[in-house]
């Protein structure tokens, strides 16, 4: 039995070796993988990181969606009301996509601090708004009354 | 006055759902025949209830009665009638409906198609069934009740949403459900298993049929859904790794890991804990999956906050049935004895291999699925996980699951040898190789090794299957002799993987063919403009507005030619619905085996211009149509005869060590 039983041995640690591994290179990709959402006052403020796939969102400022000759390429603004930033874009807009809308727009800032989406999603329907977004204004709000009441004092 | 008697039916449906859980199972428990005898009207009548329930809802929906909160909200008296009816599943209330009329229907069809089965075990089922019922009916009448009332009652309803306004979509729900649900049966059969302490081949037996049975729906579902996304998204993906989609996908992945155990277990009586385990996690997985997409937890973890009374209830009744059942199993699970043995190199090893990786890959959806409501909870930011990750993940794993599966059907069970078997896989090896080394040259489409892998993998498993079948058939060729042995015990069985695993070859190379070799383009297009991808061109010929019954939409034409000649006229929609004032993009797509032509039309940009979007997406039906060989193969091995055959032998004549479970007395 003892053959076998070391046989055994021996193919469950195969097998968990494999399955690590395999995890290993999951777990680097999922690192790598993960995009995390900035509000225009964050991007403005700096702490946002250049050339990594990252997710930001506001309220699209109206007025401000310009179209390029081609009529593909967009420019366009998001604000949480704090702060401002552009977004340039090219390709169809989603179906939702309007001013004054929330949206949540995937992509890469670059070196001259504009940001290039690859994606623009607005899924959402009029009533409601990418909850980051709701959060970003709320969060926007509540500092900026923090302001405002730091500086009547 | 027909929505009280609804909510009534309900209630009376709670009621029997209580009796059903407590009797039976306590008559099983202390020899009470007359409380065991109770177990099938009492699933019977759960049924009819929850029957009646639902059938009033649906009324109130063809009614137009607004004055039900629900129809108000979801319905219209403009949609046309199918979509009358598939409103009733299109939100919250509804579907939670929709689901407990499911689970009350399976369990009246385990009551009902179980003959065989001691009466003793089958009221243990339907008594675990009935816990559930009693969970998911007292979560509909404390907190989501989709009979209340709305005062004063709206003129008009507030309509379904636009995008549910497709067949495909009012068939995903029903099939999805079918297949969550089902893994109740499967979950119900391993809990009276671990409280009657007999785990055994013949609990295999009777679990069996049914697992497949679901994971069959539960696939059926998935393609549904992932068909939908492509048509009418309108913009040409068919998968996307939504947490919503990941909902249905990873019990999936525990489903197809458990039939496989099932088989080892059926077989061989091995991997018992194994499976028990698997039928737990299965149904685990789908109560999260009803429950994420639900409970509006995905959409933010803080709305998950804001009702409460539903967010409690649901973690409360998770806790209870994962808690339980697996504290169940800790209990009773040491006494079970391990069963057969086998060598290294033998079937079970390679279908326990497969069953670490099913698991594997179950795992890390489940983690890119929660990362950001966890991340949320937790205040380290608000992540979402990239599309990459799970197609590297992907990609990591699927590879060595194919090769075992290749491997699989060639081995012989508890020992193999493995110089024979190399000998056999020689040809498959070396063919499998060539193939995958010139799909990968940049003679064709301009070289890519994800192709490559895809199609050696493809060769590798269709060799294997081949090898197999005339290993099955060497002594007696013909299509009269394979139908034969098709409906031999067991061929069902055998056959059904065939077919399933052929799927999983089409799948293969229709996954990867189309994310590799889709072309696409954005472009502005004025009519009479022509623009030319991959071989074919695209004249557009204009938008105009036409009426719909319940949207208005923009209707353009595009005309596809190949060498001038016609190949399709494709008319993209773009569609405004009238009372949620939702655009919709309605896609135009040619349909062929090998490619499809797919046109959308993005905004009008003036002077009658458009931006469109064109694809030319070769494979992608295939990806569908695996997905229905699948399910098919599933379905051939659930009706298979050996499980039939053995119902009317046992009944003839019982084993010897089986007359002595208390209650076969009633039986025979």
């Amino acid at each position: 039995m003892t053959p076998k039983r070391k046989q055994r041995l021996l193919l469950i640690a195969a097998m968990v070796i494999g399955v690590g591994v395999a995890a290993g290179f999951a777990l680097k990709a999922f690192n790598q993988n993960l995009m995390f959402f900035y509000t225009p006052t964050k991007v403005m403020a700096g702490e946002a990181p250049t050339g990594r796939l990252i997710r930001v969102g506001g309220l699209v400022t109206k007025g401000s969606l310009k179209r390029q000759a081609d009529g593909l390429t967009v420019h366009f603004d998001i604000t949480d009301y704090a702060h401002t930033m552009t977004v340039q874009y090219t390709g169809i807009l989603p179906d939702l996509f309007r001013e004054g809308q929330g949206i949540v727009a995937h992509g890469k800032l670059q070196q001259d601090g504009s940001f290039v989406a690859d994606e623009v999603l607005a899924k959402h329907d009029e009533k409601y708004m990418p909850p980051e977004v709701a959060d970003a204004l709320k969060t926007a709000h509540r500092e900026g009354a923090k302001t405002t009441a730091a500086g009547t004092d | 006055m027909i929505p009280e008697l609804g909510h009534f039916s309900l209630i009376l449906a709670l009621c029997m759902a209580v009796v059903l859980a407590v009797f039976p199972l306590i008559g099983s428990l202390n020899n009470t025949p007359g409380w065991v005898a109770l177990a099938k009207p009492a699933a019977l009548a759960q049924f009819c209830f929850t029957a009646l329930s639902f059938a009033c809802l649906v009324n109130a929906f063809l009614a137009n009665d607004f004055s039900v909160a629900y129809v108000a909200e979801n319905g219209n008296t403009l949609l046309p009638t199918l979509y009358k009816i598939s409103a009733v599943w299109g939100a919250h209330e509804g579907s939670l409906l929709l689901w407990a009329l499911i689970l009350t229907g399976w369990t009246t069809a385990v009551a009902i198609f179980t003959r065989n089965l001691p009466p003793v075990t089958l009221a243990r089922v339907l008594s675990v069934m009935g816990i559930i019922s009693i969970g998911f009916l007292s979560f509909l009448l404390f907190t989501s009740n989709p009979f209340a009332r709305v005062y004063p009652a709206p003129l008009e309803g507030g309509d379904l949403n636009p995008l549910l306004q497709d067949p495909g979509l009012a068939i995903h729900p029903p099939m999805l459900y079918m297949g969550y649900v089902g893994m109740s049966v499967a979950f119900s059969f391993a809990i009276a298993a671990l409280i009657g302490g007999k785990l055994d081949a013949t609990w295999a037996r009777w679990s069996r049929p049914w697992t497949t049975v679901a994971w069959v729906f539960l696939t059926i579902g998935i393609t549904l859904g992932s068909w939908w996304a492509y048509n009418e998204l309108g913009w040409g993906g068919w998968w996307f790794w939504d947490p919503v989609e990941n909902a249905s996908f990873m019990p999936w992945l525990a489903a197809t890991a458990l039939i496989h155990s099932l088989a080892v277990t059926e077989k061989r009586g091995a991997f018992k804990r194994w499976t028990v385990l698997l039928s737990l996690l299965a149904f685990s997985l789908s109560l999260l999956g009803t429950f994420l997409v639900r409970s509006g937890v995905l959409t933010s973890v803080h709305s998950f906050a804001a009702d409460p009374a539903r967010g409690l209830f649901i973690l409360v009744f998770l806790s209870i049935v994962i808690g339980g059942s697996l504290l169940l199993y800790a209990w009773r699970a040491p006494d079970v004895n391990s069963g057969g043995r086998f060598d290294m190199l033998s079937r079970e090893t390679l279908l326990l291999g497969n069953n670490v990786l099913l698991v594997a890959i179950t795992a890390f959806v489940l983690l890119g699925t929660l990362a950001p409501l966890i991340y949320d909870a937790m205040g380290w930011g608000k992540i979402s996980v990239g599309f990459p990750w799970f197609t590297t993940m992907f990609v990591i794993f699927t590879p060595f699951m194919v090769f075992l599966m290749g491997m699989g059907p060639l081995t012989r069970w508890k020992h193999q040898d493995p110089a024979q078997l190399a000998r056999t896989l020689r040809i498959a090896f070396v063919i499998s190789i060539a193939a995958g080394v010139v799909a990968a040259l940049p003679i064709l489409h301009g070289g890519s090794w994800q192709a490559g892998l895809a199609v050696a993998l493809s060769v590798w498993l269709l060799a294997s299957l081949l090898l197999s079948l005339r290993q099955r058939h060497r002594h007696n060729v013909g299509v009269a002799n394979i139908w034969k042995s098709f409906r031999m015990r067991g061929g069902g069985s055998y056959y059904g993987m065939i077919i399933a695993h052929l799927g999983v070859v089409v799948f293969i190379i229709g996954v990867t063919f189309a994310t590799q070799f889709t072309q696409q383009e954005d472009v502005r297009m004025s009519p009479g403009q022509t623009y030319e991808l991959a071989g074919y061109s695209f004249r557009f010929d204009g938008a105009k507005p036409v009426p719909g019954p319940n949207y208005r939409a923009d209707r353009a034409s595009f005309l596809v030619t190949r060498d001038n000649r016609e190949v399709a006229t494709l008319h993209p929609e773009k569609r405004t619905y009238t009372v949620q004032t939702k655009p919709m993009t309605e896609s135009g797509i040619d349909v062929g085996l090998f490619r499809d032509l797919y046109v959308s039309l993005g905004e009008s940009l003036g002077n009658g211009d458009w931006s469109v979007r064109l694809y030319y997406k070769p494979f992608v039906r295939w990806i569908w149509l695996g997905g229905i060989m699948i399910a098919i193969g599933g379905l051939c091995a659930a009706l298979d005869r050996r499980y039939r055959i053995a119902v009317s032998k046992r009944v003839v004549a019982p084993e010897p060590s089986r007359v002595k479970a208390p209650g076969k007395k009633a039986n025979a």
